[in-house]
């Protein structure tokens, strides 16, 4: 039985202070993503997390972007990402005004003897196993970033093979369009 | 058996005169009002240049010497008009020639359409002869940019090109289209409506009247005001409407170098160019104020020096067409963002009429203190040949400029006395784009004298243009002020380097006039201080063609006053320093 640790896989730091995120509407074009990227390169911003998927009108495309670098440059790219002919629109949310989340699937060594283990900390963050084989289990669970910060901290008691996250998307609360 | 000749769909079809995608396009251009098209063939572009020939139009082809004058060339022509021409390339190395013309254009927010031949849609991506991901290269360098793949869009995307291009903060465009789009049969519609959901420049004329309100608040209560008259003004046409504020406050008006001519240089009000190598009293007088109006200026680093110390005791009001310029460099007390002359005319209509003599006699203290002089002693100086240029053609010619010292005198000495006749590459800095430029304007003036002064160093950059020029006989006056120098470096090696001149010798210049020549261009040549009236005079009499003035000058000469990059306004100089400088902290 493989010998369980807290310690030998570190935690991905994923919204510190200065992570932002953006949603933007955009013209369903090529290029488009390209166009954006450039925006945050030129002004040194580094992009942490980057989700695009077609509109409800598939004219649209919706991006939903995590960045972190200057606070004081932010409304000024938002601006400049703004004025692209293809972007309808760039609104920056806060925790506070908006609902974020994410998915991820981790995928772990795992005996018979660990799996109960294992579906109990599956359970707890609501998780669902979605692979399961003889010496290994894919696990899904989704929710706000420190939710599968945690997740990840406790499946790093087993042998983590690979993680795939899908990055933030992002919703405003209320009426207020995204 | 074959087709029969005169089977009845066969003849439909040749009578309805189908036309193809290129000739789609070239109709498009011609309805759009374009004028002139600048280009150079190449294999990917031939439907298109073929296109020009099966399509009879209004518009105009010049062909040119290589694609950077094309682009200069469209530049020249947009900065006298406010109008865009065409530039049409083939594609991969004709595609890529435009890069810094497109460049040029964007950091100065220039109108033009770029279009560009590329390989055959299946070969995309395939690392086709002369393919280049154009659109993928010139995406920083453009305001918007398409890459077609519907033969049957063409037209609407050159409508879409030309709205953007021309309107809100105007800038380049460039259309890519592969061969076979162009070459392909077109069954559209040549009439579209345009369908832009994220642009909308109309906005820009509704100004929020909270900001109206604010900025007339500031007016009302400043001692010592100074508008701050950009490229905006002009692009909007706010002449008048600043003249109206200026006069109406007794307000003393300062422009960039790209805003050159939007307030009349030989006004009293005005002070010149501000900014690094602007007047000494323009720069006091930013100092000094307790008022910044700045219309249609986006605050560029040549300006504003150290952006902390840029007018810290002074409010700030901005008006600006870009959102984006909001707080980039400087925060101002009041931002207006929209059309200049829109706003102006809402703030002019609620001010009262100022006076303010102390503050004009102060700044008139500092005209007086601090003139632009040069002398006429010891060889011949670039400004004597700009100045005596101002004077004899009384302030009327388009003048273009390449970039560096000759630039910087230029500005200083040719005043200009109204909108869209002062030429010069401002952001991007661009060497050899002077000479095309005025090709480009002479062909939107063919009445006016233009007249294109550039250094040895640009003017070698473009000169292939000479053909171009000599061939529609265009009557540019093409100065040439050689110094065998790349000055304005060499100016800064001699004040920050301990004078380690370092890659800025041009030795083995060709003789200017012999090279005219060799384009069967005439020419003059000018040695002597007391010989620039007269050689002068010749060449402005000169119209059959254009005319090569070749001035000699004094190989290191110096531009003042001079506030190194990044250093604070208070930190000008006005004359050669006594001691070692230490090395500028702004970029270049």
């Amino acid at each position: 039985m493989k010998t369980i640790t807290t310690t030998d896989t570190p935690v991905a730091a994923v919204n510190n202070g200065s992570g932002h995120t953006l949603s933007i509407l955009v013209n369903n074009e090529p290029g488009v993503l390209m166009r954006i990227c450039q925006v945050f390169s030129r002004r040194g911003f580094n992009i942490d997390s980057l989700v695009v998927s077609q509109g409800r009108n598939p004219s649209f495309s919706r991006m939903t972007i995590g960045i972190t670098g200057d606070p004081l440059g932010l409304d000024q790219i938002i601006k400049q990402v703004g004025k692209l002919i293809d972007v309808i629109h760039c609104f920056e949310h806060t925790s506070i005004d908006s609902v974020t989340k994410e998915m991820i699937l981790i995928k772990i060594l795992c005996s018979k003897d660990e799996r109960s283990a294992a579906l109990q900390i599956t359970e707890h963050f609501g998780g669902k196993t979605v692979d399961l084989t003889p010496s290994s289990m894919v696990v899904m669970i989704n929710g706000d970033s420190p939710k599968v910060d945690a997740a990840i901290a406790m499946f790093s008691q087993y042998e983590i093979i690979e993680t795939v996250r899908t990055g933030k998307v992002v919703m405003a609360r209320g009426e207020q369009p995204t | 058996m074959g087709i029969h000749p005169t089977s009845p769909s066969n003849s439909n079809f040749m009578s309805k005169q189908q036309l193809d995608g290129a000739q789609a396009l070239i109709k498009t251009l011609d309805d759009l009002g374009i004028e002139y098209i600048f280009g150079y063939s190449g294999g990917a572009a031939i439907p298109i240049f073929d296109a020009l020939e099966t399509i009879k139009t209004k518009m105009k082809f010049i062909l040119v010497r290589h694609e950077q004058g094309a682009v200069h060339m469209a530049d020249g022509y947009a900065r006298a008009t406010g109008k865009p021409a065409a530039v049409l390339v083939t594609s991969g190395p004709g595609a890529g020639n435009t890069v810094t013309g497109l460049m040029t254009a964007m950091m100065d927010s220039v109108p033009m359409i770029v279009i560009c031949g590329q390989t055959v849609t299946w070969m995309l991506g395939k690392d086709a002869f002369q393919e280049a991901d154009i659109f993928g290269i010139t995406i920083p360098v453009v305001k918007h940019n398409w890459l077609v793949k519907d033969t049957n869009l063409l037209p609407k995307i050159a409508r879409e090109a030309y709205h953007i291009a021309t309107t809100g903060r105007p800038g380049p465009v460039l259309i890519d289209i592969p061969k076979d789009i162009s070459q392909g049969p077109f069954t559209g519609d040549m009439n579209p409506k345009i369908s832009l959901p994220g642009y909308d420049p109309s906005s820009n004329f509704d100004i929020c009247p909270k900001g109206i309100r604010e900025a007339a608040a500031l007016i009302a209560k400043a001692q010592r005001p100074v508008i701050l008259a950009g490229q905006g003004c002009m692009i909007a046409r706010a002449d008048k409407e600043l003249m109206h504020l200026a006069e109406t406050l007794d307000c003393p008006v300062t422009s960039t170098l790209l805003g050159k001519g939007v307030f009349p240089e030989n006004h009293p009000l005005s002070l010149g160019m501000l900014g690094m190598h602007g007047t000494a009293y323009a720069n006091k007088a930013m100092i000094e104020c307790d008022l910044l109006i700045n219309v249609g200026s986006r605050f560029d680093d040549r300006i504003i020096g150290q952006p902390s110390k840029f007018c810290k005791d002074a409010k700030i009001i901005h008006i600006d067409i870009d959102p984006a310029e909001a707080g980039k460099m400087i925060r101002p007390d009041v931002m207006i963002v929209g059309d200049a002359r829109a706003a102006l005319a809402e703030i002019n209509e609620k001010i009262a009429p100022q006076k303010h003599p102390e503050w004009n006699a102060k700044l008139d203290g500092y005209r007086k203190k601090y003139p632009l002089t040069y002398k006429k002693q010891g060889g011949l100086r670039m400004q004597q040949v700009i100045d005596e240029l101002y004077h004899l053609t009384k302030g009327d010619a388009i003048v273009s400029t390449d970039v560096g010292q000759h630039q910087m005198w230029a500005a200083q000495f040719y005043k200009n006395h109204e909108s869209y006749h002062w030429l010069s590459s401002g952001g991007a800095g661009t060497m050899g784009f002077g000479f095309p430029a005025a090709i480009g304007a002479q062909l939107a003036h063919p009445k006016k004298t233009v007249i294109s002064i550039s250094g040895d160093g640009g003017f070698q950059m473009t000169l292939f243009e000479l053909a171009t020029a000599a061939i529609h006989k265009l009557p540019v006056k093409i100065v040439v002020l050689n110094n065998h120098y790349l000055g304005m470096v060499r100016q800064w090696q001699e004040l920050f380097y301990e004078d380690r001149t370092s890659g800025v010798d041009l030795v083995g210049n060709p003789d200017f006039c012999k090279l005219a020549a060799a384009y069967g261009i005439p020419s003059v040549y000018i040695k002597r201080p007391a010989d620039v009236t007269k050689q002068l005079e010749k060449a402005l009499a000169y119209n059959d063609g254009p005319i090569l003035i070749h001035a000699e000058c004094v190989k290191t000469d110096n531009v003042f006053p001079m506030i190194p990059a990044g250093a604070a306004l208070e930190d000008m100089i006005t004359e050669a320093p006594k001691s070692r400088m230490a090395k500028p902290v702004g970029s270049t």
